[in-house]
């Protein structure tokens, strides 16, 4: 129930935003635009593309600024003072984000039923559910640094999240990968979660699905316990 | 009964020490004020105590449990107005005292009966649903007191609670914290404002550079400074004078009043000046808590 209300709290003071939102959805959409013309793909990789970075990138844009947003607001120490543990906070700003990342995630599927791609709901909606929750943990791991200047925190957050979109098949089909690049992909759990959405909409994974959503699960767990671990560190620091 | 008590508190934030064996208690049921200049260490005492920080070394126990081990139960049964703490700006007031309300696991229905009453008494009801964006810095602070008493504690910490407000709204949070003194609530009160702690305080303890310099009744604190007279001195001109200066007023404690009245009366004819008001008084608290931190520095 706590994690509940921190996470009602977040999506209210953080996400129901319009720039937010629309940013949310116009960031995956344009550069899915840049891959898409003027090249002869088909519609099916196209959209696993769109669905993949909508969900990262909408999992990761708030979580990892809510911390030093707080900080900055002197909204902390009063959120800190209550009857909550870090890992409260933590599964509520999870919560938030999450459910702002399935939500957001909607968007491209409805596109996909429009085009008339068939999508296997099946492994889809468990994938998306499970991504963005390894994609909001690892949005938070960002705030672990413990500055209160939100421009700090979207530095090393962007940093880390494009790089990662050119090393997870969304451009690039893994087979089509060096060996070199093959490997370095591996260490993106967003590589894992492409592959599941390709097997969705009809493509052949690189993977075997369950290998797929358990090395997904094992980044959530380890992003999930690092998270709770550096938080508690760097909550402290930002009073 | 004692229900905050504080042994050997110690902590340091890099090169700095903070608190330095500080200790102290408080009885249930009595309003405790924490006085000290900026930076002596009262804000950090406060967030040991309410469970925010741990101490480096020394022990503490609110109600009971241990700040370091049993923190939950600490911040459970107590209220908190931190100093430097904001509502959130975007959700309105209804909004913040419900999120906190959800945090202390109050039951929905008691919830907003218990909201309800203290919006009416801090007179923010009519507000509840506009955002905290758009209020007055009084009433802010209405709301954050709402949001320290909302899960009706037994304890509750007000760091700087009056600080910067509007004279209505000061009042009104002084007669609040008056009212639970006598609903038999433990107050334990951080300020600067040397009338209100002695009006409202039945103890006091001061703090300067991480020490505790004495725990006391204000009475009794007044009585500890040196002389047990001030006299209050304004010439017609500014002069130069061993005392201390407020204004265009000069304050010598003493112990022998008639003989200082005549050394002044001397140092005017001397001197060629005119005495504009002279008259004595017995050392109020702000004297006395400035010759305890004087006493403290040539120590």
């Amino acid at each position: 129930m706590k994690c509940i209300a921190i996470a009602k709290k977040d999506i209210i003071m953080y996400y129901m935003k319009g720039p937010v939102v629309i940013f949310g959805i116009l960031l995956p959409l344009f550069l899915f635009l840049a891959f898409w013309i003027g090249r002869d793909i088909p519609e099916n990789f196209l959209m696993t593309g769109l669905i993949a970075m909508t969900v990262f990138f909408s999992s990761t844009s708030v979580s990892p600024v809510i911390a030093p947003w707080e900080g900055q607001m002197r909204t902390l120490e009063r959120l800190i003072a209550c009857p909550v543990s870090t890992t409260t906070i933590v599964f509520g700003d999870v919560l938030a984000s999450l459910s702002f990342g399935i939500a957001i995630s909607s968007v491209p599927i409805l596109l996909c039923l429009a085009l008339g791609i068939k999508i296997w709901f099946l492994f889809l909606i468990p994938a998306i559910f499970l991504s963005a929750f390894c994609f909001s943990c690892l949005g938070l791991l960002f705030s672990a640094y413990p500055t209160n200047l939100p421009s700090t925190i979207m530095m090393i957050s962007s940093m880390v999240r494009f790089p990662l979109i050119f090393i997870s098949g969304i451009f690039i089909p893994l087979e089509d990968l060096p060996f070199w690049g093959r490997a370095i992909s591996f260490l993106s759990p967003l590589t894992y979660f492409t592959d599941i959405v390709r097997f969705s909409l009809g493509l052949k994974p690189f993977l075997p699905i369950y290998l797929d959503f358990l090395i997904l699960s094992l980044f959530s767990l380890i992003f999930l316990g690092l998270v709770i671990k550096l938080q508690e560190r760097a909550l402290l620091k930002r009073l | 009964m004692i229900v905050i008590e504080a042994e050997g508190l110690c902590k340091n934030f890099g090169e700095v020490r903070a608190l330095d064996g500080v200790s102290f208690k408080v009885k249930k049921g009595k309003v405790f004020g924490f006085l000290g200049p900026n930076g002596a260490g009262k804000t950090t005492t406060v967030r040991i105590l309410t469970g925010i920080i741990k101490p480096d070394s020394g022990y503490a126990w609110v109600n009971g449990y241990d700040v370091v081990r049993e923190k939950l139960k600490v911040k459970n049964s107590i209220g908190v107005l931190p100093e430097i703490s904001n509502a959130y700006p975007d959700l309105t007031a209804w909004q913040n005292l419900m999120l906190i309300s959800s945090l202390y696991g109050i039951k929905r229905r008691e919830a907003e009966k218990r909201a309800n009453e203290l919006l009416k008494e801090f007179g923010i009801i009519e507000r509840k649903d506009s955002k905290v964006r758009g209020f007055s810095k009084g009433m802010k602070q209405r709301l954050m007191l709402c949001m320290a008493l909302i899960s009706d504690p037994k304890i509750v910490f007000l760091d700087e609670p009056t600080s910067g407000l509007d004279v209505k709204s000061a009042r009104m949070i002084r007669e609040k914290i008056l009212e639970m003194e006598r609903e038999g609530k433990t107050v334990f009160l951080t300020s600067h404002n040397m009338d209100e702690v002695n009006m409202l305080c039945d103890e006091i303890a001061i703090i300067n550079k991480g020490k505790i310099v004495v725990v006391d009744t204000p009475e009794r604190i007044k009585q500890r400074v040196g002389g047990s007279v001030a006299v209050e001195v304004s010439f017609n001109k500014k002069v130069e004078l061993d005392a201390k200066r407020f204004g265009d007023k000069y304050i010598i404690y003493t112990t022998d009043p008639y003989e200082t009245i005549c050394e002044i009366v001397e140092f005017a004819r001397k001197n060629g000046l005119k005495i504009v008001s002279i008259n004595t008084r017995t050392p109020t608290l702000e004297d006395a808590f400035l010759k305890l931190l004087e006493m403290e520095e040539v120590e």
